[in-house]
């Protein structure tokens, strides 16, 4: 069964990659789609024999390689975590995947792209039933090159290309740190399989480690360094400036690789190797630090966001913190919840929001939207769950996992908890203003389309804010989809769309309180079966339930906060924003230019790397080693024979020159060997 | 037969491919052709030969097979050929890249046809020779043989500046060559025979180790290349026809690393543990260095030509980490990179050949008219950026992994190499192939052909097979690895002994 589920989407790959211009583009779709629809329905049933039977695992398929010590599979490790995971990957994938038959019906690529999703499917499912750390890495790479391929998947887009590249490079930045980690643990460890690892992990909790000349808490290091390949692909603090940018691919693409799935991946990383993490509190401490800032910085920059779904984006990054937060102070449990509940919530809301660029032909920016309520009324709807999920109102899904990050943080009673936990908590007030913000900006207010003809300000979403390169884009590919319509008149999506969102929605609002009990309640070792590892001190679990009575309600104060600034705001005063950036120009271009990350990244990585490889090449290379070396070698010879030439005078008395102060250089020189 | 076995054979067959390319009359058209086809049939016979070689060949065994000897210039200095788990994989990928350097020639070539493929053919033995010689001077004779062809194939079917470029490979590695032969000599007075498995177990004194292993040094870090003498790759890249450049970073450049694996390391452990450090500072500013310099690159087979000395320089990283993972890895990595950057030259002188330009901004947006190529070209990029699933991923981990046992500071500057590898990869790949097709020259530029996709699909296939089980070749250099690292411990712990009985 888990080589159905793993390799059913490898095989969808395949057809719709290889054959695709063969058997035209809707068997593709067709095909692929199938083959996920019966992968995810499996996951299921393996998601429920192993999380509530037993039925963990281990699955051998082949060899990889042998050398020396080192011995590395292709295997699966079939656990609670992987299946819960198998659910997210496969279940969101699917109803992508139908969504993306609507969504994507005009595209003249439509095989490619769903090879793509395929594929990405594929190599997230690889990530996440690794049983070494080499295979995870195997899927961490396919995964990143998948995300590559779809986000740079309008590919005559300037825009795309480089999001893509951006995304991949970035991606590599924190592959260098998960290189070192995984080189790290097999140094210690003498192997990188998850077996031969975490049962040994405790007698290594005093261990030391030389590393760049610092003697280092060995499981400290190693923790660190695999924690920054997980900022990269969860784009932490850092390490996001990828994710925003990497928008450009279409939005069900967004849906699946940049909310629900890939970019939980770090998540995943960190829950899996929870027994070495345990080991190393210093690392934890980051881990901590890290999600708290990320989780405050992605909400603010959230707020003033004008591109639909640049705003969902931001806040993924930021919920994507709020997991760290909890990974960071030992509450596994509920950051992998959320992980679990965000995956249903964020993948509608990405949906949700590509309906409504389906609806406004391809419109991303906000600004132009407003009033869709009546014209769209199902995705609108749906939109609502979604939101409410997200900012946790009372029994959705967001309210049980998320305020319970919020009460981890508080109850770790560390400095880095209590950092986390304010950082939270002042996001979670942001979160929801931002959301509401989103809503009332496109479903409510005054329909400002209308004052839009169609084919209207080609890819206005570009905002100049955003096109940091200043390429003159090109939207040739955005010719082919959408505009050109004529009269702009906004229409609910088809059906292959909207049940997608149907489903979505009801996880959003019953994930939460269906597997609260299993995930971080009362069903938590019989529901993980050690899959989550807890030191002998960590109690964090218990220790949420006795929190002072105010804990628990503040985040549900701030989403109420938050909804009633965003009503204040956007539907009561409309004039007010404006005023407010206006009166604070400062603070709102730092929050609209995101913090100017791109901009400092540019100036103190990018510019710098270019001059210094023009200097090696030019200076380097051709100047001093060609200069010194071969070039100047010729040089010189020809230096000399040209000089030797012109001693070749031809004139007799000249040669009996030459000879006579030899004879008497030579006479002089035996007359002195002869006086010693 | 008079005692020559099938390793003579590869070495004679592609010679008798090329003298009966030599008999044919004429420059007409049919000529040609002939010259063509039979150069392919030549190299497709000798690589079959070498299957069948490969199927005789146990890899469970450290020691030297399928060995020949024959008496030659003395009694000592043989013509001896064997082959071991080091040089077996060298040999197939040495037969098995030529009929694509032969298919990559069959319309770009136009003047003076049998001729070059004359040249390849006796490049083939040589390259063969270099592996299968089992005698210091056969094998410098063969090391150095190698160098003529490929001089007249730079110089002869090159390009703009092919004068300068073959002028400057050739002198750069027969400069290096010298001392390698003064070394051999000095190992001929030594050890009293050139033979490669006797000297293997003889013990060479401390200090005279140390001068032969710059010796050999000398000629290998040439032919590596390593930085700092690694300027004549480029530009002998830029100029060499596509199939010259193709045996020039799958071959050719494989016999430095050859060389360290067959004489350095075994010969001389003492110097190599001594040498090490040098050796890794070498390769790491080989990766930044040029991995850099890569990345500012106008001309697409500079480009590449860049990035093949840094990954060269993972390959010397993992020979001197002195454990099996860096050793197998760095051996690995050769092969790999063989098939990536072959492959890679291939793709180049795919669209040269349409345009007959190699400047990155002649190019833009070939995917709207070349989608196989696109295809072919982002498998052959990932692979030369090290993606998990190619075989470029596993030499490059392996290495790394083997260099962070040795020394992390080696193994955390190396690694950074994977970064910029993916900068100027996609890079590359971005402004060549994505992006609006608007230059008009390219407005009606052609899709892969049958040739070329013949060219390309096995490279495709092999490169992704090797990536998903590399375990055929790895194995391969498991037992001689093995043993490498066996009498490698051993003579260290006699110096150590001895060093302390000295005290």
């Amino acid at each position: 069964m888990y080589h159905a589920i793993v390799f059913l989407p490898l095989v969808g790959f395949l057809i719709a990659g290889l054959f695709g211009r063969v058997i035209g583009s809707r068997p593709s779709e067709l095909i692929t789609t199938a083959l996920l629809l019966v992968a995810a329905a499996l996951s299921w049933v393996a998601f429920i024999q192993v999380g509530f039977g037993s039925g963990a695992t281990r699955i051998q398929v082949a060899q990889w390689m042998s050398v020396g010590d080192l011995n590395v599979d292709w295997a699966f490790k079939i656990d609670t975590l992987t299946a819960m995971m198998l659910v997210v990957v496969n279940t969101v994938s699917a109803l992508v995947h139908v969504y993306s038959i609507g969504y994507m019906h005009e595209d003249p690529h439509r095989s490619r792209f769903f090879a793509y999703l395929s594929l990405f499917t594929f190599a997230m499912l690889m990530l996440v039933t690794a049983d070494n750390l080499v295979q995870m890495f195997f899927g961490w790479e396919g995964v990143g090159l998948a995300s590559y391929l779809l986000i740079g998947f309008w590919y005559q887009k300037e825009s795309a290309n480089a999001a893509a590249m951006k995304a991949f490079i970035v991606n590599r930045v924190g592959d260098f740190g998960f290189l070192l980690g995984i080189f790290t643990l097999f140094v210690l460890f003498n192997g990188v399989t998850f077996d031969q690892i975490f049962p040994r992990a405790a007698e290594f909790q005093n261990a030391h480690f030389h590393f760049l000349g610092i003697e280092w808490h060995a499981l400290t290091i190693a923790c660190l360094l695999l924690f920054m390949g997980a900022m990269g692909k969860s784009a932490q603090f850092l390490l996001h400036t990828w994710l925003p940018d990497a928008m450009e691919g279409p939005t069900p693409v967004s849906a699946l690789i940049h909310a629900a799935t890939m970019v939980t991946a770090g998540v995943f990383m960190v829950a899996r190797l929870s027994p070495v993490f345990e080991y190393a509190p210093a690392a934890l401490t980051v881990v901590t630090i890290i999600g708290g800032i990320t989780a405050f910085f992605a909400a603010t920059v959230g707020l003033v966001q004008n591109d639909i779904k640049r705003v969902i984006a931001y806040s993924t990054c930021s919920q994507l913190g709020y997991m760290f937060v909890a990974l960071g102070v030992g509450a596994y449990s509920a950051g992998v919840f959320h992980l679990f509940t965000h995956a249903f919530f964020k993948a509608l809301l990405f949906l949700g929001a590509g309906s409504v660029i389906h609806a406004m032909h391809h419109e991303q920016d906000m600004r132009n939207m407003g009033a869709l309520r009546k014209y769209i009324p199902f995705t609108t709807a749906m939109m609502a769950i979604g939101t409410l999920a997200l900012t946790g109102f009372p029994f959705t899904a967001g309210y049980y996992s998320k305020d319970a990050i919020i009460e981890a943080a508080f109850a770790a009673r560390t400095s880095a908890g209590n950092f986390a936990f304010l950082a939270t908590v002042i996001a979670a007030f942001m979160t929801s203003f931002y959301s509401w913000r989103l809503f009332f900006m496109t479903f409510e207010g005054s329909a400002r389309w209308e004052n839009h003809a169609a084919g209207h300000v080609e890819g206005s979403h570009e905002g100049a804010e955003h096109d940091e390169s200043g390429h003159d884009v090109s939207h040739a590919a955005h010719d082919d989809h959408g505009h050109g319509h004529g009269e702009l008149k906004p229409h609910e999506s088809p059906l292959v769309m909207l049940i997608p969102l149907l489903v979505l929605a009801i996880g959003a609002v019953i994930a939460g309180f269906v597997f609260q009990s299993a995930f971080i309640g009362h069903g938590y070792d019989h529901f993980w079966k050690g899959a989550l590892f807890t030191g002998p001190e960590n109690k964090i679990l218990e220790e949420m339930h006795h929190l002072p009575g105010w804990v628990p309600l503040l985040p549900t104060i701030m989403m109420i906060l938050g909804f009633l600034l965003a009503v204040y705001m956007y539907i009561v005063d409309a004039k007010k924003p404006a005023q407010l950036a206006a009166d604070h120009p400062i603070l709102y271009r730092f929050l609209l230019n995101k913090w100017y990350f791109d901009e400092l990244y540019d100036a103190i990585f990018v510019r710098p790397t270019l001059w210094l490889g023009r200097l090696l090449w030019r200076g380097g290379d051709q100047r001093i080693i060609d200069g010194l070396g071969p070039d100047g070698i010729s040089a010189r010879v020809l230096d000399v024979t040209r000089g030797v030439m012109r001693v070749q005078t031809g004139y007799l008395y000249h040669y009996a020159f030459a000879m006579l102060i030899g004879v008497a250089a030579l006479v002089t020189f035996y007359l002195f060997r002869g006086a010693h | 037969m008079l005692g020559f076995g099938i390793l003579s054979g590869l070495l004679v067959l592609p010679l008798v491919g090329a003298a009966f390319i030599l008999t044919l009359r004429g420059d007409g058209e049919a000529a040609r052709s002939n010259a063509r086809w039979a150069a392919l049939a030549t190299t497709i016979a000798t690589f079959l030969l070498s299957l069948v070689a490969w199927s005789r060949f146990d890899t469970g065994s450290a020691s030297f097979q399928l060995i020949e000897s024959h008496a030659w210039l003395t009694e000592t200095i043989r013509f001896k050929l064997g082959v071991d788990g080091f040089s077996m994989p060298f040999i197939l990928l040495t037969t098995f890249l030529m009929p694509f350097c032969i298919l990559a020639s069959w319309e770009s070539i136009t003047h003076r046809v049998k001729e070059y493929f004359v040249a390849f053919l006796v490049l083939e033995t040589t390259m063969i020779g270099v592996f299968e010689a089992l005698d210091l001077v056969l094998f410098y004779l063969f090391f150095e043989a190698g160098l003529i062809p490929m001089f007249l194939i730079i110089g002869i079917w090159g390009g703009k500046r092919r004068i300068y470029a073959s002028f400057k490979f050739f002198l750069y590695t027969l400069l290096g060559s010298v001392l390698m032969l003064l070394a051999i000599m000095a190992m001929y007075w030594a050890a009293g025979t050139t033979d490669i498995p006797t000297l293997l177990t003889f013990k060479f004194a401390s200090n005279l180790q140390t001068w032969l292993w710059l010796a050999f040094f000398a000629s290998f870090a040439v032919k590596m290349p390593m930085w700092p003498v690694h300027t004549w790759l480029p530009d002998a890249h830029v100029e060499a026809p596509t199939a010259g450049s193709v045996i020039l970073a799958g071959i050719l450049l494989k016999m430095g690393g050859y060389g360290f694996i067959r004489v350095s390391l075994p010969m001389f452990p003492e110097a190599s543990v001594y040498f090490a450090p040098m050796v890794f500072a070498l390769s790491v500013v080989a990766i930044v260095y040029t991995s850099l310099v890569a990345l500012v690159q106008e001309d697409m087979k500079k480009l590449i030509a860049y990035s093949s000395v840094a990954h060269m320089g993972f390959v010397t990283m993992g020979l001197f980490s002195m454990n099996p993972q860096g050793i197998q890895g760095a051996m690995f990595q050769m092969v790999s990179h063989g098939l990536v950057s072959g492959a890679l030259f291939l793709c180049v002188g795919v669209v040269y050949d349409r345009m007959h330009t190699r400047e990155i901004k002649a190019y833009g947006g070939l995917v709207n008219r070349m989608p196989l190529y696109a295809v072919a070209f982002m498998i052959f990029t990932m692979a030369n950026v090290g993606l998990p699933g190619t075989s470029g991923f596993v030499g490059e981990f392996l290495t790394l992994l083997g260099a962070f046992r040795a020394n992390t500071w080696v193994s955390f500057f190396a690694t950074t190499g994977v970064i910029l590898s993916a900068a100027y990869a996609l890079w590359l790949y971005r402004r060549v192939v994505y992006g609006v097709l608007d230059k008009p020259a390219l407005q009606d530029i052609a899709d892969l052909n049958r040739r070329e996709i013949i060219t390309l699909a096995p490279l495709v296939l092999l490169v992704i097979y090797y990536g998903v089980q590399p375990g055929p070749i790895l194995d391969a250099f498991a037992a001689p690895t093995d043993m490498l690292m066996k009498s490698y411990e051993a003579a260290l712990a006699t110096v150590k002994t001895a060093a302390l009985a000295a005290y």
